[in-house]
Protein backbone atom coordinates (compact mmCIF):
# COMPACT_ATOMS: atom_id res chain seq x y z
CA UNK A 1 0.00 0.00 0.00
CA UNK A 2 1.64 3.09 -1.01
CA UNK A 3 1.42 5.95 1.02
CA UNK A 4 1.46 9.66 -0.68
CA UNK A 5 4.43 12.18 0.52
CA UNK A 6 5.29 15.82 -0.43
CA UNK A 7 8.75 17.29 0.26
CA UNK A 8 11.08 19.67 -1.24
CA UNK A 9 14.14 18.12 -2.35
CA UNK A 10 17.09 20.78 -3.01
CA UNK A 11 14.16 23.43 -3.46
CA UNK A 12 12.21 21.59 -5.98
CA UNK A 13 8.70 19.73 -4.78
CA UNK A 14 8.40 16.47 -4.87
CA UNK A 15 5.28 14.42 -5.02
CA UNK A 16 5.26 10.54 -4.78
CA UNK A 17 3.70 7.76 -3.52
CA UNK A 18 5.91 5.16 -1.63
CA UNK A 19 5.99 2.20 0.58
CA UNK A 20 6.15 2.94 4.28
CA UNK A 21 9.10 0.70 4.48
CA UNK A 22 10.85 2.72 1.99
CA UNK A 23 13.98 4.75 3.60
CA UNK A 24 15.03 8.53 3.04
CA UNK A 25 18.45 7.61 1.56
CA UNK A 26 17.10 4.82 -0.60
CA UNK A 27 13.96 7.53 -1.80
CA UNK A 28 16.53 10.11 -2.67
CA UNK A 29 19.39 7.81 -4.30
CA UNK A 30 16.55 5.26 -6.23
CA UNK A 31 13.15 6.92 -6.68
CA UNK A 32 14.88 10.25 -7.63
CA UNK A 33 18.68 9.04 -8.69
CA UNK A 34 20.25 11.79 -6.67
CA UNK A 35 23.26 9.13 -5.60
CA UNK A 36 25.36 12.05 -3.96
CA UNK A 37 24.19 10.80 -0.67
CA UNK A 38 26.09 7.48 -0.14
CA UNK A 39 24.97 4.33 1.59
CA UNK A 40 28.04 3.30 4.03
CA UNK A 41 27.65 1.41 7.34
CA UNK A 42 23.71 1.21 6.78
CA UNK A 43 23.21 1.28 10.92
CA UNK A 44 23.34 4.73 11.88
CA UNK A 45 26.92 5.29 12.72
CA UNK A 46 28.77 5.81 9.74
CA UNK A 47 27.08 9.19 8.94
CA UNK A 48 28.15 8.65 4.94
CA UNK A 49 24.23 9.33 4.32
CA UNK A 50 23.80 12.67 5.95
CA UNK A 51 21.95 15.07 4.48
CA UNK A 52 19.69 18.19 6.15
CA UNK A 53 16.29 17.75 7.04
CA UNK A 54 14.50 21.18 7.53
CA UNK A 55 18.43 22.74 8.38
CA UNK A 56 19.37 20.04 10.55
CA UNK A 57 21.42 17.06 9.58
CA UNK A 58 20.32 13.37 9.85
CA UNK A 59 21.31 10.36 9.12
CA UNK A 60 18.74 9.65 5.96
CA UNK A 61 19.58 5.35 6.58
CA UNK A 62 17.76 5.75 9.85
CA UNK A 63 14.67 7.89 8.25
CA UNK A 64 11.89 6.87 6.45
CA UNK A 65 10.95 8.42 3.32
CA UNK A 66 7.14 8.79 5.23
CA UNK A 67 8.72 10.63 8.19
CA UNK A 68 10.03 13.11 5.48
CA UNK A 69 6.69 13.66 4.52
CA UNK A 70 6.38 17.62 4.55
CA UNK A 71 10.04 18.61 5.15
CA UNK A 72 12.71 20.55 3.13
CA UNK A 73 15.95 18.16 2.12
CA UNK A 74 19.10 19.24 1.35
CA UNK A 75 21.76 16.97 -0.08
CA UNK A 76 25.09 17.20 -1.92
CA UNK A 77 23.78 18.00 -5.02
CA UNK A 78 21.42 20.71 -3.56
CA UNK A 79 24.51 23.26 -2.05
CA UNK A 80 25.97 25.00 -4.97
CA UNK A 81 24.07 27.81 -5.96
CA UNK A 82 23.98 29.20 -9.24
CA UNK A 83 26.97 27.55 -10.52
CA UNK A 84 29.03 28.51 -7.16
CA UNK A 85 29.77 25.95 -4.66
CA UNK A 86 29.21 26.58 -1.26
CA UNK A 87 31.75 27.55 0.99
CA UNK A 88 31.87 24.18 2.80
CA UNK A 89 32.76 22.74 -0.38
CA UNK A 90 35.13 24.82 -1.53
CA UNK A 91 37.19 24.24 2.04
CA UNK A 92 37.23 20.98 1.52
CA UNK A 93 38.48 21.40 -1.96
CA UNK A 94 41.14 23.86 -0.32
CA UNK A 95 42.39 21.89 2.41
CA UNK A 96 42.27 18.58 0.16
CA UNK A 97 39.64 17.33 3.39
CA UNK A 98 39.14 14.29 1.77
CA UNK A 99 40.92 10.78 0.05
CA UNK A 100 38.61 8.71 -1.36
CA UNK A 101 35.79 10.71 -1.02
CA UNK A 102 33.03 8.47 0.11
CA UNK A 103 32.41 10.52 3.19
CA UNK A 104 32.70 13.67 2.18
CA UNK A 105 28.93 14.59 0.73
CA UNK A 106 27.69 13.73 4.60
CA UNK A 107 30.58 14.97 6.22
CA UNK A 108 30.34 18.47 4.20
CA UNK A 109 26.10 18.65 5.50
CA UNK A 110 27.04 17.58 8.80
CA UNK A 111 29.78 20.79 8.72
CA UNK A 112 26.62 23.03 6.92
CA UNK A 113 24.98 22.45 10.06
CA UNK A 114 27.73 22.79 12.65
CA UNK A 115 28.60 26.10 11.27
CA UNK A 116 24.66 27.04 11.57
CA UNK A 117 24.83 26.58 15.52
CA UNK A 118 28.86 27.31 16.26
CA UNK A 119 29.92 29.72 13.38
CA UNK A 120 33.60 30.09 14.73
CA UNK A 121 33.93 26.45 16.28
CA UNK A 122 37.20 25.46 18.53
CA UNK A 123 39.13 22.40 16.99
CA UNK A 124 37.77 20.58 20.03
CA UNK A 125 34.39 21.75 19.32
CA UNK A 126 34.64 20.47 15.11
CA UNK A 127 35.89 17.11 16.24
CA UNK A 128 32.72 16.31 18.49
CA UNK A 129 30.44 18.13 16.08
CA UNK A 130 31.53 15.80 13.44
CA UNK A 131 31.73 12.82 15.74
CA UNK A 132 28.39 10.98 13.20
CA UNK A 133 30.47 11.29 10.36
CA UNK A 134 33.56 8.04 10.12
CA UNK A 135 36.02 8.85 7.44
CA UNK A 136 38.45 6.20 7.08
CA UNK A 137 41.11 7.55 4.85
CA UNK A 138 42.09 10.54 6.23
CA UNK A 139 42.53 10.74 9.81
CA UNK A 140 40.34 13.99 10.41
CA UNK A 141 43.04 16.44 9.92
CA UNK A 142 42.67 18.10 6.93
CA UNK A 143 38.84 17.68 7.41
CA UNK A 144 38.93 19.91 10.66
CA UNK A 145 41.40 22.40 8.86
CA UNK A 146 38.39 22.59 6.11
CA UNK A 147 36.44 23.74 8.56
CA UNK A 148 38.21 26.44 9.86
CA UNK A 149 38.78 27.74 6.53
CA UNK A 150 35.05 27.31 5.60
CA UNK A 151 33.82 29.52 8.89
CA UNK A 152 36.63 32.43 8.54
CA UNK A 153 35.29 32.34 4.58
CA UNK A 154 31.93 32.51 6.00
CA UNK A 155 32.03 34.79 8.80
CA UNK A 156 33.52 37.74 6.13
CA UNK B 1 19.08 -3.01 4.34
CA UNK B 2 15.25 -2.81 4.11
CA UNK B 3 13.17 -3.32 7.23
CA UNK B 4 10.09 -5.70 6.47
CA UNK B 5 6.94 -4.58 5.29
CA UNK B 6 4.58 -3.13 7.87
CA UNK B 7 0.72 -0.84 7.80
CA UNK B 8 1.77 2.33 8.26
CA UNK B 9 -0.87 4.93 10.84
CA UNK B 10 0.09 8.51 11.46
CA UNK B 11 -2.57 9.91 13.93
CA UNK B 12 -3.32 12.87 14.57
CA UNK B 13 -3.80 12.89 18.44
CA UNK B 14 -3.12 10.99 21.82
CA UNK B 15 -6.26 9.59 22.02
CA UNK B 16 -6.28 8.42 17.87
CA UNK B 17 -3.21 7.03 18.98
CA UNK B 18 -4.15 5.16 21.95
CA UNK B 19 -6.81 3.39 19.60
CA UNK B 20 -5.09 2.47 16.39
CA UNK B 21 -2.75 0.37 18.89
CA UNK B 22 -5.74 -1.40 20.62
CA UNK B 23 -7.19 -2.13 17.03
CA UNK B 24 -3.72 -3.59 16.50
CA UNK B 25 -2.15 -5.01 19.05
CA UNK B 26 1.32 -6.09 16.96
CA UNK B 27 2.04 -2.46 16.54
CA UNK B 28 4.94 -0.48 17.46
CA UNK B 29 5.06 2.89 18.29
CA UNK B 30 7.40 4.94 16.19
CA UNK B 31 8.48 8.50 17.27
CA UNK B 32 12.03 9.96 16.10
CA UNK B 33 12.58 5.94 15.03
CA UNK B 34 16.29 5.86 16.23
CA UNK B 35 16.19 2.76 18.35
CA UNK B 36 12.45 1.03 15.92
CA UNK B 37 14.27 1.65 12.60
CA UNK B 38 17.52 0.49 13.25
CA UNK B 39 15.82 -3.00 14.94
CA UNK B 40 13.52 -3.11 11.66
CA UNK B 41 15.91 -3.10 9.34
CA UNK B 42 18.13 -5.82 11.42
CA UNK B 43 15.03 -8.16 11.01
CA UNK B 44 14.89 -8.02 15.36
CA UNK B 45 11.61 -6.34 15.23
CA UNK B 46 8.85 -7.03 12.28
CA UNK B 47 5.75 -5.56 13.67
CA UNK B 48 2.50 -5.82 11.51
CA UNK B 49 1.85 -2.02 11.77
CA UNK B 50 4.08 1.29 12.64
CA UNK B 51 1.79 3.72 14.74
CA UNK B 52 4.35 7.27 13.57
CA UNK B 53 3.16 9.34 16.96
CA UNK B 54 6.33 11.88 16.04
CA UNK B 55 4.02 14.62 14.71
CA UNK B 56 1.29 14.72 17.72
CA UNK B 57 1.56 18.35 19.15
CA UNK B 58 0.57 17.36 22.45
CA UNK B 59 3.83 15.32 22.69
CA UNK B 60 6.42 17.83 21.39
CA UNK B 61 8.41 20.36 23.47
CA UNK B 62 9.70 21.02 27.34
CA UNK B 63 6.98 23.23 29.79
CA UNK B 64 8.49 24.57 33.19
CA UNK B 65 6.16 25.09 35.73
CA UNK B 66 6.28 27.76 38.09
CA UNK B 67 6.99 25.13 40.54
CA UNK B 68 10.34 24.41 38.97
CA UNK B 69 9.24 20.87 37.37
CA UNK B 70 9.52 20.04 33.65
CA UNK B 71 7.22 18.50 31.84
CA UNK B 72 8.63 17.25 28.75
CA UNK B 73 6.45 15.57 25.76
CA UNK B 74 7.91 11.83 25.33
CA UNK B 75 8.53 13.49 21.65
CA UNK B 76 11.15 15.93 22.50
CA UNK B 77 13.98 15.60 20.86
CA UNK B 78 17.76 14.96 22.69
CA UNK B 79 19.25 17.63 20.92
CA UNK B 80 16.19 20.08 21.85
CA UNK B 81 16.66 19.23 25.82
CA UNK B 82 20.43 19.65 25.77
CA UNK B 83 20.02 22.60 24.73
CA UNK B 84 16.99 23.65 26.52
CA UNK B 85 17.91 26.62 29.35
CA UNK B 86 14.87 25.88 31.17
CA UNK B 87 16.76 21.84 31.55
CA UNK B 88 19.82 23.53 32.00
CA UNK B 89 18.66 25.34 35.02
CA UNK B 90 16.39 23.21 36.31
CA UNK B 91 17.98 19.85 35.67
CA UNK B 92 21.42 20.01 33.79
CA UNK B 93 21.80 16.56 34.82
CA UNK B 94 19.05 15.47 31.93
CA UNK B 95 20.58 18.19 29.14
CA UNK B 96 24.20 17.06 30.02
CA UNK B 97 23.07 13.92 29.82
CA UNK B 98 20.79 14.15 26.42
CA UNK B 99 24.34 16.01 25.10
CA UNK B 100 26.52 12.60 25.21
CA UNK B 101 23.82 10.29 23.80
CA UNK B 102 25.05 9.35 19.80
CA UNK B 103 26.17 12.40 18.32
CA UNK B 104 24.89 15.10 16.49
CA UNK B 105 22.68 13.75 13.97
CA UNK B 106 21.29 11.10 16.24
CA UNK B 107 20.24 13.32 18.47
CA UNK B 108 18.37 15.53 16.30
CA UNK B 109 16.13 12.42 15.76
CA UNK B 110 15.91 10.84 18.80
CA UNK B 111 13.45 11.31 21.38
CA UNK B 112 13.15 11.20 25.02
CA UNK B 113 10.13 9.02 25.11
CA UNK B 114 11.45 6.67 22.42
CA UNK B 115 14.66 6.36 24.41
CA UNK B 116 12.67 5.60 27.55
CA UNK B 117 10.24 3.25 26.50
CA UNK B 118 13.06 1.23 24.18
CA UNK B 119 14.69 0.74 27.96
CA UNK B 120 18.17 -0.02 26.42
CA UNK B 121 20.24 -0.94 29.40
CA UNK B 122 23.37 0.96 27.74
CA UNK B 123 21.24 4.01 27.11
CA UNK B 124 22.04 7.52 28.76
CA UNK B 125 18.74 8.25 29.85
CA UNK B 126 17.20 5.43 32.35
CA UNK B 127 19.53 5.71 35.04
CA UNK B 128 19.00 9.59 34.76
CA UNK B 129 15.79 9.96 35.20
CA UNK B 130 15.66 7.40 38.06
CA UNK B 131 18.48 9.92 39.79
CA UNK B 132 15.82 12.43 39.34
CA UNK B 133 12.65 11.05 40.63
CA UNK B 134 10.76 11.82 37.40
CA UNK B 135 7.05 10.68 36.69
CA UNK B 136 6.18 9.18 33.75
CA UNK B 137 2.66 9.59 32.37
CA UNK B 138 1.47 6.66 30.06
CA UNK B 139 -1.78 7.19 28.30
CA UNK B 140 -3.96 4.08 27.41
CA UNK B 141 -7.43 2.53 27.42
CA UNK B 142 -8.25 3.39 30.44
CA UNK B 143 -7.27 6.65 30.93
CA UNK B 144 -3.53 8.23 32.04
CA UNK B 145 -1.54 7.15 35.18
CA UNK B 146 1.65 8.39 36.28
CA UNK B 147 4.58 6.32 36.94
CA UNK B 148 7.90 6.46 39.17
CA UNK B 149 10.81 6.33 37.06
CA UNK B 150 12.01 4.06 39.49
CA UNK B 151 9.16 1.13 38.98
CA UNK B 152 9.77 2.14 34.85
CA UNK B 153 11.85 -0.19 33.84
CA UNK B 154 11.72 -3.72 35.00
CA UNK B 155 14.00 -5.92 32.60
CA UNK B 156 16.13 -5.68 29.48
CA UNK B 157 14.34 -3.60 27.25
CA UNK B 158 11.07 -4.12 29.32
CA UNK B 159 9.00 -1.47 30.58
CA UNK B 160 5.83 -1.47 32.88
CA UNK B 161 4.12 -0.26 29.77
CA UNK B 162 0.52 -2.39 29.41
CA UNK B 163 0.28 -2.98 25.88
CA UNK B 164 -1.83 -0.50 24.63
CA UNK B 165 -0.14 2.32 26.34
CA UNK B 166 1.94 4.88 25.09
CA UNK B 167 4.30 7.29 27.03
CA UNK B 168 3.30 10.56 26.93
CA UNK B 169 5.46 13.54 29.19
CA UNK B 170 7.74 12.69 31.86
CA UNK B 171 7.63 15.21 34.92
CA UNK B 172 11.11 16.65 36.65
CA UNK B 173 10.94 17.83 39.68
CA UNK B 174 13.63 20.60 39.83
CA UNK B 175 17.14 20.52 41.49
CA UNK B 176 17.10 22.28 44.70
CA UNK B 177 19.52 25.33 45.58
CA UNK B 178 22.79 23.99 46.95
CA UNK B 179 22.52 20.74 44.71
CA UNK B 180 25.07 19.80 42.15
CA UNK B 181 24.63 16.66 39.75
CA UNK B 182 26.69 15.24 37.15
CA UNK B 183 26.35 12.27 34.50
CA UNK B 184 29.64 10.51 33.00
CA UNK B 185 30.12 7.77 30.83
CA UNK B 186 32.64 4.78 29.92
CA UNK B 187 31.30 4.72 26.31
CA UNK B 188 32.08 1.23 24.27
CA UNK B 189 34.62 3.38 21.51
CA UNK B 190 32.12 2.32 18.43
CA UNK B 191 28.86 2.35 19.30
CA UNK B 192 28.93 5.40 21.78
CA UNK B 193 26.50 3.39 23.97
CA UNK B 194 27.70 3.27 27.84
CA UNK B 195 29.13 0.66 29.37
CA UNK B 196 28.29 2.12 32.28
CA UNK B 197 27.34 5.33 32.68
CA UNK B 198 26.85 6.80 36.15
CA UNK B 199 24.15 10.07 37.05
CA UNK B 200 24.91 11.58 40.71
CA UNK B 201 23.61 14.32 42.65
CA UNK B 202 24.59 15.90 45.76
CA UNK B 203 22.57 18.48 48.03
CA UNK B 204 24.51 20.55 50.20
CA UNK B 205 23.50 21.50 54.04
CA UNK B 206 24.10 25.31 55.23
CA UNK B 207 27.41 23.91 56.81
CA UNK B 208 28.42 21.98 53.89
CA UNK B 209 27.38 19.02 54.84
CA UNK B 210 25.65 16.38 52.65
CA UNK B 211 21.83 16.58 52.93
CA UNK B 212 21.13 14.47 50.38
CA UNK B 213 22.35 12.34 47.28
CA UNK B 214 21.49 10.03 44.74
CA UNK B 215 23.67 7.51 42.70
CA UNK B 216 22.67 5.61 39.86
CA UNK B 217 23.84 3.78 37.31
CA UNK B 218 23.11 2.51 33.17
CA UNK B 219 24.93 -0.17 31.58
CA UNK B 220 25.64 -2.48 34.52
CA UNK B 221 22.67 -4.41 34.93
CA UNK B 222 19.70 -5.31 33.14
CA UNK B 223 17.94 -2.17 34.13
CA UNK B 224 19.05 1.00 35.86
CA UNK B 225 21.03 0.65 39.30
CA UNK B 226 20.00 2.96 42.38
CA UNK B 227 23.23 3.01 44.81
CA UNK B 228 20.81 4.14 47.82
CA UNK B 229 23.07 2.38 50.11
CA UNK B 230 25.84 4.67 48.86
CA UNK B 231 24.07 7.81 48.61
CA UNK B 232 22.80 6.75 52.74
CA UNK B 233 26.11 6.36 53.75
CA UNK B 234 26.99 9.90 52.49
CA UNK B 235 24.28 11.92 54.16
CA UNK B 236 26.03 13.89 57.24
CA UNK B 237 29.24 13.40 55.83
CA UNK B 238 31.47 16.19 55.06
CA UNK B 239 31.70 14.97 51.47
CA UNK B 240 35.39 14.66 51.35
CA UNK B 241 37.23 12.97 48.91
CA UNK B 242 37.38 10.20 51.44
CA UNK B 243 33.99 10.26 52.45
CA UNK B 244 33.56 9.38 48.89
CA UNK B 245 35.55 6.82 48.39
CA UNK B 246 35.08 4.95 51.47
CA UNK B 247 31.17 5.28 50.59
CA UNK B 248 31.20 3.60 47.53
CA UNK B 249 34.01 1.15 48.57
CA UNK B 250 31.71 0.15 51.19
CA UNK B 251 28.08 0.11 49.56
CA UNK B 252 28.03 0.14 45.67
CA UNK B 253 26.59 -3.45 45.33
CA UNK B 254 25.68 -3.97 41.42
CA UNK B 255 22.50 -6.67 41.21
CA UNK B 256 22.86 -9.33 38.50
CA UNK B 257 25.85 -7.72 36.98
CA UNK B 258 25.64 -7.99 32.90
CA UNK B 259 28.93 -9.39 30.92
CA UNK B 260 29.09 -9.20 27.60
CA UNK B 261 32.27 -9.39 24.72
CA UNK B 262 32.76 -6.11 25.05
CA UNK B 263 33.32 -6.03 28.83
CA UNK B 264 32.72 -9.08 31.97
CA UNK B 265 30.41 -8.07 34.92
CA UNK B 266 33.38 -7.80 37.29
CA UNK B 267 35.27 -5.08 34.77
CA UNK B 268 31.97 -3.33 34.17
CA UNK B 269 31.49 -2.98 38.48
CA UNK B 270 35.08 -1.70 38.78
CA UNK B 271 33.77 0.76 36.10
CA UNK B 272 30.99 2.01 38.43
CA UNK B 273 33.30 2.25 41.55
CA UNK B 274 35.49 4.84 39.56
CA UNK B 275 32.50 6.55 37.51
CA UNK B 276 30.10 6.35 40.90
CA UNK B 277 33.25 8.06 43.14
CA UNK B 278 34.51 10.81 40.36
CA UNK B 279 30.68 11.68 39.65
CA UNK B 280 29.63 12.38 42.99
CA UNK B 281 32.94 14.28 43.44
CA UNK B 282 32.02 16.69 40.40
CA UNK B 283 28.58 17.12 41.57
CA UNK B 284 29.82 18.25 44.68
CA UNK B 285 32.41 20.57 43.47
CA UNK B 286 28.83 21.99 41.60
CA UNK B 287 27.21 22.32 44.52
CA UNK B 288 29.49 24.14 46.51
CA UNK B 289 29.64 26.28 43.04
Amino acid sequence: MGVPIQLEVNGQTVRQEVEPRLLLVHFLRDVLGLTGTKIGCDTSQCGACTVLMDGHAVKSCTVLAVQADGSSITTIEGLAQDGKYHPVQEAFWEAHGLQCGYCTPGMILSVVDLLESHPSPSEAEIREGLEGNLCRCTGYHNIVRAVQIAAEAMGK
Amino acid sequence: MIPPKFDYHRPTSVQEAVQLLQSSPEAKVLAGGHSLIPLMKLRLAAPAAVIDIGRIPDLRGIQALDSGELRIGACTTHHEIATSQAVQRAAPLLAEAAAQIGDRQVRYRGTIGGNLAHADPASDLPAVVVALNATLQAEGPQGSRSIPAAEFFVDLMTTTLQPGEILTQIRVPALGQGTGSCYLKFEHPASGYALCGAAAIVSLNPDGSCAQARLCFNGVSARPVDAAAVAQALVGSDLSDGAIDAAVEDHLRVPDPVGDIHASASYRQELAKALGKRALKAARDRARG
